[in-house]
C-alpha cells in the first residue's frame, strides 16, 4: 500500500500526514461552499442592494438597515407607521401597520418583511428589531454624546 | 501527555479532579447567575431582557468548546491511538449537546421580547441548530461503535473531525452574512459589552466551563468503569466455558 515516499515513515506519521491531507481538503471544499452561498445564505437585502437591482413588485423579501433618526412618524390612521431604512448609500422608505416589536427605535436597526410597492416605498407586513453588539446600562443613555464616547472608548 | 495512556493513573487525577470541578464551578457559574440577575443594571434598550446574557453566551461557547474537544480528541485518537482520547471525545458529546439546547433554547426566549420572534432562518441560528443535529448524529454513530462489541470508534471519530467545520462557520456566521443576530460584541481584545455585564459574564462562562469538565470528568471514569466491568463479565464467561 505505502508508497516509496512513505516507506521511511512510522505508521504514527503516515495516520498524521493523511489526516493533515483531509484536513486541508475538507477546509477547502468548506470554502468553496461558504463562497458560492455567499449571496443565498444572507437573511436580508441593504436599501443599496435593493435600490441597484428591484426586487419583483410580487416579490416576499426582506430589507434590513438603519431606521434614520427623525424619519419616523405615525399616519392619521394612528396605526400605520412609516420611517426610512437606510444603510449609509441608499434610503429606502417602508411603510408597516401593526404592533412594532419594543427594540425598534430610531437609529437602531431592524429588518422589515414585505415586497417592494411600484412607487419605491417598501410596505411591510412584519417587523423584526435588529439589536447591535452593544450592551450599556440605561443610566449611561441619559449622557451626552461626548460623555458616552468616552465611556465606551474606556470600555475598549 | 502520553502518561494519561495508563487509566488507573488518570483515574487516580480523575478521582479529585471531577468534585473539584464540578462543586468550584457550582460555585462560580451560580454566584456569576445571581450577580447577574440581580445586581447589573438594566440594559438601555432591553432592560432586564439582558439578564438572559450570563447563560445564553456560556452555553453557546461550550456548544462549540465542546465540539472542539470531539473533534481534538478523535485527532488524537486517529494519529496517536491514545487509548484515552476516544473516551474523552465520547464523554465530551452529551454536555456538548445540552449546552448547545441551552443556547438556542435561551436565545429564543430571548428573540421574542427583543426581536419580535422566536426563531428565524438567519446564518447564525441555523448553523447553531446544525451544531445540535451533528451532536446528535456523533452520539448515534459512538453509541453504534460501543454496541458493537466497543472496538471501532473510527467513524465517530472521522464524523467529529469533519462536523468541526462548522464550528468556525458558526462564529464567522454574523460577519460573513446579512443575519438578525448582531456582530459579534467581543472581538481580539476589544468588546462592545459594558463592564457592568462583561465581569458577571466572565465568571459565567469560567464556572460552566468548569462544570462542562467535570462533567465530561465524570463521564470519562464511568465508561472506563463499564469497560472494566464488560472485560471481567467476559474473563468469567470465558473461564465458565473453559471449565
Amino acid at each position: 500500500m505505502a508508497g516509496s515516499g512513505t516507506m521511511g515513515l512510522k505508521p504514527k506519521h503516515q495516520r498524521l500526514v493523511l489526516l493533515a491531507i483531509a484536513l486541508v481538503v475538507l477546509i477547502g471544499a468548506a470554502l468553496l461552499a461558504i463562497w458560492a452561498l455567499r449571496n443565498q445564505a444572507s437573511y436580508f437585502y441593504v436599501p443599496s442592494e435593493i435600490v441597484a437591482e428591484r426586487p419583483a413588485p410580487d416579490r416576499a423579501v426582506r430589507l434590513g438597515g438603519m431606521v434614520e433618526k427623525g424619519s419616523l412618524r405615525t399616519e392619521a390612521d394612528g396605526v400605520t407607521i412609516a420611517f426610512v431604512v437606510g444603510d449609509g448609500k441608499a434610503r429606502v422608505p417602508v411603510r408597516f401597520s401593526g404592533i412594532v416589536p419594543s427594540l425598534f427605535v430610531e437609529g437602531s436597526g431592524v429588518v422589515a418583511e414585505g415586497k417592494l410597492g411600484a412607487d419605491g416605498t417598501f410596505l411591510a407586513d412584519n417587523l423584526l428589531a435588529k439589536h447591535d453588539e452593544k450592551y450599556v446600562p440605561r443610566e449611561m443613555q441619559n449622557m451626552t454624546d461626548e460623555q458616552a464616547r468616552q465611556v465606551v472608548a474606556q470600555t475598549r | 501527555m502520553h502518561g494519561f495512556a495508563n487509566p488507573a493513573r488518570f483515574l487516580r487525577i480523575a478521582r479529585w479532579l471531577t468534585p473539584a470541578c464540578l462543586i468550584l464551578g457550582c460555585v462560580v457559574a451560580g454566584a456569576a447567575l445571581a450577580w447577574g440577575v440581580f445586581q447589573v443594571p438594566p440594559d438601555r434598550l432591553m432592560g432586564d431582557t439582558v439578564r438572559i446574557l450570563f447563560l445564553h453566551v456560556p452555553a453557546a461557547w461550550l456548544g462549540m468548546a465542546g465540539w472542539m474537544t470531539i473533534a481534538g480528541a478523535s485527532v488524537a485518537e486517529l494519529v496517536w491511538r491514545h487509548p484515552l482520547a476516544g473516551i474523552a471525545a465520547r464523554a465530551a458529546a452529551i454536555p456538548g449537546a445540552v449546552f448547545t439546547a441551552i443556547c438556542l433554547v435561551t436565545g429564543s426566549i430571548w428573540g421574542r421580547p427583543t426581536w419580535g420572534t422566536w426563531w428565524v432562518w438567519d446564518g447564525r441560528l441555523t448553523s447553531m441548530l446544525v451544531l445540535l443535529f451533528l451532536y446528535f448524529g456523533y452520539i448515534a454513530l459512538a453509541d453504534a461503535a460501543q454496541r458493537d462489541g466497543g472496538g471501532n470508534g473510527r467513524v465517530a471519530a472521522i464524523f467529529g473531525i469533519v462536523g468541526a467545520v462548522n464550528v468556525p462557520i458558526i462564529n464567522r456566521s454574523v460577519v460573513w452574512w446579512n443575519s438578525l443576530h448582531q456582530p459579534p460584541s467581543i472581538t481580539m481584545g476589544k468588546s462592545a459589552i459594558d463592564p457592568a455585564y462583561l465581569w458577571p459574564l466572565l465568571f459565567a462562562t469560567i464556572g460552566f466551563s468548569l462544570i462542562f469538565a467535570g462533567v465530561v470528568l465524570a463521564r470519562m471514569r464511568a465508561i472506563l468503569a463499564d469497560i472494566q466491568a464488560e472485560a471481567r463479565l467476559r474473563r468469567k464467561a470465558m473461564a465458565e466455558a473453559g471449565a
